[in-house]
């Protein structure tokens, strides 16, 4: 019994409760902003479990991308419309049981898909290494690698064109 | 002995937490937060899976869908901006420009 067998399962637990407790929070707090630094921690959580995973250069990424950048332009949204004036009650939830239903009932369709699969899911003896993923991105994945680039570069054109102040010459008014 | 049982339930979990969320939230960035964790629940699936099999492909798409979660993240909040910058609201069933 090896050290590595007490700390990977208690670390995924601590994750797993980090990351589903802020969940909660992400989708029922009432307000917006508590709401966006909760994701904060939702995403801080994933990222200790792509660690966990044995997956740390994407930990890292996560962190980098989504805490750093995501993360920041969300709060700078939420700042940006908050004269919009939306108080607790306006901002509340609509049809909570119905969606509640829905989402229990997916939630068991996919544990019980899961739970058939689990006999068969022993983890690999070597898990994919950094080496590995940075080859495949420019040999086998490189045609998709590109093209993630080139949206990318038309994502943040077109928000940058759609966010701009001059476009609100062709307003209604 | 890793628990991908355990991160895949979790993961299942995230995404469904994630549905409730864009069923239920009126203010259009409550509903971007959601659509993020049902990116992330994605994500951590291809990482397990990726895991399970020894391959790195689940890191790869892993990868890919962060960069396509911040142009979404990118795209959407300039919408949601343009869009209080004309109706004057945040709350999406509140919009009706296109009411004819």
């Amino acid at each position: 019994m090896t050290l590595a067998s007490v700390v990977i399962p208690l670390g995924v637990a601590a994750m797993a409760l980090l990351v589903l407790a802020s969940a909660v929070l992400v989708v029922s707090l009432r307000n917006i902003f508590r709401a966006a630094l909760s994701l904060g921690l939702v995403l801080i959580g994933v990222a200790g479990l792509f660690i966990l995973l044995e997956a740390e250069f994407l930990g890292f990424v996560q962190i980098l991308v989504y805490v750093g950048a995501i993360l920041t332009l969300v709060v700078f949204a939420v700042m940006l419309t908050a004269k919009a004036g939306v108080t607790g009650a306006q901002a509340a939830s609509r049809q909570q049981g119905p969606a509640a239903i829905v989402s229990l009932a997916l939630f068991a369709l996919l544990a019980t898909v899961v739970n058939a699969l689990a006999p068969s899911m022993t983890p690999a003896p070597d898990p994919p290494t950094l080496r590995q993923l940075g080859q495949g991105l420019i040999t086998t994945w490189v045609l998709p690698f590109e093209v993630i680039s080139l949206v990318f570069v038309s994502a943040m054109v077109g928000a940058i064109a759609i966010a701009s102040s001059k476009s609100s010459r062709s307003g209604p008014a | 002995m890793m628990p991908v049982k355990a991160i895949l339930l979790v993961s299942c979990a995230l995404f469904c937490v994630g549905i409730y969320g864009i069923l239920t939230r009126r203010h259009a960035i409550g509903i971007l937060l959601a659509i993020e964790l049902i990116l992330n629940a994605a994500g951590l699936n291809f990482v397990a899976f990726g895991r399970v099999f020894g391959q790195a492909e689940g890191q790869a798409f892993a990868l890919f869908i962060i960069a396509l979660a911040a142009c979404e993240a990118a795209v959407g909040l300039a919408i949601i901006l343009g869009l209080y910058r004309t109706a004057k609201t945040v709350l999406a069933d509140e919009v009706q420009l296109l009411r004819g």
